[in-house]
């Protein structure tokens, strides 16, 4: 148990996907301009890589090597279909601002790099943990960029009126924000995790 | 258990094997949800045009019907009717902005004024274009505000090109875009008041798209 | 005039790096240098081209024929995953030194969103089979100029001293946000083919 814990506190902190593996940086910028919306993608995204590292492990050994990326490909796009069909189902409107980004989680470097790397090659129950572990990491990343572009710029999070909207430089909502804040926050982060290596 | 071997027959059977079951599983879930994405799509057509018509007794969307307006378009119509008589029309119209198409949805009643409207969709910069949800409703302000206005008396336009309308800081395009979506709409209620008060409307069960 | 208008948006107004998001990680991991960025760009505009108009068929010719739309994400990247592996095996017989100098890009490929990005909008926006190559096409060479300015900004950049934790991923970031800020100047320059 203790391991798998080590497995689900690594995809948070020490190989968080989009801070310190530097992947799914796409939807990271383009999914964020509030913190729903970069909540939502998060959240999307761990569903997918959780039910998709769930069945790799499971079918690991029934998958012959030659033919592994294709196979790992189609059970994920199976699973980002489903979320697709589930999210324009029954929250619509957060389907509309995700748009195209659902569909792209598929190339998202993320769920494909643990299935390759985690999921075919640990057990079921590890998988899973992976699959949390790096999920929840994503979603927290996301939420924090879309907090911090939407408070800045629009002096809101998730919608509730921190400081009026006038003093908020719209730049942050825009597309160079994303970039710029990301950018700031890769850098914090680094920071952060020398701070703690050296301690 | 060791991984199979990649022989041919192998490679081909799991990939088959996932392939069909992929195939098989996503085929229900679309099934499942085809329902509920069809009744969220009517929904938010029911809401939009709850909110830009005066109160109706009627299902808008099934009598809902095409009519020519500028340039080639149509435009579709939804008549709002109330015991029998018709109250006022909402209709879905369209134009080209800042950063791609604005649909609106917006009513007149059968005096040719503006009771309200509403943006359905549009990718404007926000904070700037993306205010018109809410600048040309601001009833405190005459010169931004449309609701109300009498159709008849002219095409709106923004106050840069000779008009009474006040566009948004900023956004001259998109304001202009917006106005143009709610005159093509004109064109096309001009139609349908004509064609109501006749009888002759067309009761084409059109989808929206 | 129409088809002119969509160049330009998807050039300058909707960059596809700068306005759109889509291409990022191969953005930032192989803009190092001039001559990498050159032969990513190339590869990209290739298949990006190849696979849109593939893809279109299989849509309109297969998805929708059938009433099968709810598989287009599974279909599509089945249809780039397989283009990409033909693409190199063609390309090693035809051009092994062209195969050579791209050499790892290719492969990688599959997984850049925006291949898979632009298939997709190509079909959500209504776009007939010529639109949709120009659009790829010019989407290609928006790719390619936005990779090419940046990474002769990256070369440059890593002359200067850099602050150690802004060193690599976050100084890049943090130019691409003004590259961005400078191209969202190009904004409504497409009106004029209205």
């Amino acid at each position: 148990m203790n391991k798998n814990l080590n497995v689900l506190i690594n995809g948070i902190i020490r190989e968080n996907p989009l801070l310190v593996l530097l992947l799914g940086m796409c939807p990271a910028l383009a999914t964020t301009s509030s913190a729903i919306n970069g909540m939502s993608m998060g959240l999307a995204t761990m569903f997918v890589l959780i039910c998709s590292n769930t069945v790799i492990s499971l079918l690991k050994n029934m998958i012959p090597d030659m033919v592994r990326i294709p196979a790992f490909i189609v059970i994920i796009a199976a699973f980002v279909t489903i979320i697709e069909m589930l999210m324009n189902a029954f929250v619509p409107a957060l389907a509309d601002s995700l748009g195209l980004f659902i569909p792209l989680i598929v190339v998202n470097c993320t769920v494909l790099g643990r299935a390759e790397s985690f999921a075919s090659r640990n057990s079921v129950l590890s998988s899973v943990f992976d699959g949390v572990g790096m999920g929840f990491g994503f979603t927290i990343a996301l939420t924090l960029l879309g907090a911090l572009r939407e408070l800045m710029g629009t002096g809101k999070i998730f919608s509730l009126n921190i400081y009026p909207e006038q003093f908020g430089s719209l730049i942050f909502v825009l597309a160079p924000g994303a970039f710029i804040v990301l950018g700031y926050l890769i850098a914090i982060f680094n920071k952060f995790q020398n701070k703690a290596s050296t301690n | 258990m060791a991984k199979l071997k990649s022989t041919f027959i192998n490679m081909f059977l799991s990939l088959s094997i996932i392939c069909l079951t992929v195939a098989f599983s996503l085929a229900q879930v679309n099934k499942m949800t085809l329902k509920p994405i069809a009744e969220a799509k009517a929904l938010k057509l029911q809401t939009a045009i709850g909110e830009v018509v005066p109160e109706f007794d009627n299902d808008p969307v099934a009598e809902s019907y095409m009519i020519a307006s500028e340039g080639g378009d149509s435009l579709l119509v939804y008549p709002a009717t109330k015991d029998g008589e018709v109250v006022g029309f909402a209709i879905s119209s369209s134009s080209s902005g800042f950063s791609g198409e604005i649909q609106i949805m917006i009513g007149f009643d059968m005096d040719d004024k503006i009771v309200n409207y509403e943006i359905l969709q549009h990718a404007e910069t926000p904070g700037l274009g993306s205010k018109m949800g809410e600048w040309f409703k601001d009833m405190e302000s005459n010169s931004k505000s449309i609701i109300g206005r009498d159709m008849s008396l002219g095409t709106l336009a923004v106050t840069n090109d000779g008009g009474s309308v006040d566009a948004i800081t900023a956004s001259t395009i998109t304001s202009r875009a917006f106005l143009n979506a709610v005159n093509k709409a004109y064109i096309a209620y001009s139609g349908s008041k004509l064609d109501s008060y006749s009888g002759a409307t067309t009761d084409d069960d059109t989808e929206n798209n | 005039m129409e088809l002119i208008g969509i160049i330009i948006v998807a050039i300058f107004v909707n960059n596809v790096v700068f306005s759109q998001f889509l291409g990022i990680c191969p953005f930032l991991g192989v803009s190092k240098k001039v001559d990498t960025a050159i032969g990513m760009s190339f590869a990209v505009m290739f298949v990006l081209t190849i696979a849109s108009i593939v893809t279109f068929i299989v849509q309109k010719g297969i998805l929708e024929q059938f009433g099968l739309e709810y598989l287009q994400t599974i279909t599509f990247i089945l249809v780039i995953a397989s283009l990409v592996q033909m693409v190199e095996i063609v390309l090693k017989k035809i051009s092994p030194s062209l195969y050579q100098a791209l050499g790892v890009f290719l492969p990688l490929i599959t997984t850049n969103c925006v291949i898979l990005g632009v298939a997709i909008l190509v079909i959500q926006k209504d776009f007939n089979l010529l639109e949709s190559v120009i659009y790829a096409v010019a989407t290609g060479i928006g790719y390619a100029m936005a990779l090419i300015i940046f990474s002769s900004i990256r070369e440059q950049l890593s002359l200067t001293k850099v602050p150690k934790t802004m060193q690599g991923i976050p100084i890049a970031l943090i130019t691409a946000g003004v590259i961005a800020m400078a191209f969202m100047g190009f904004s409504g320059i497409d009106q004029v083919f209205k």
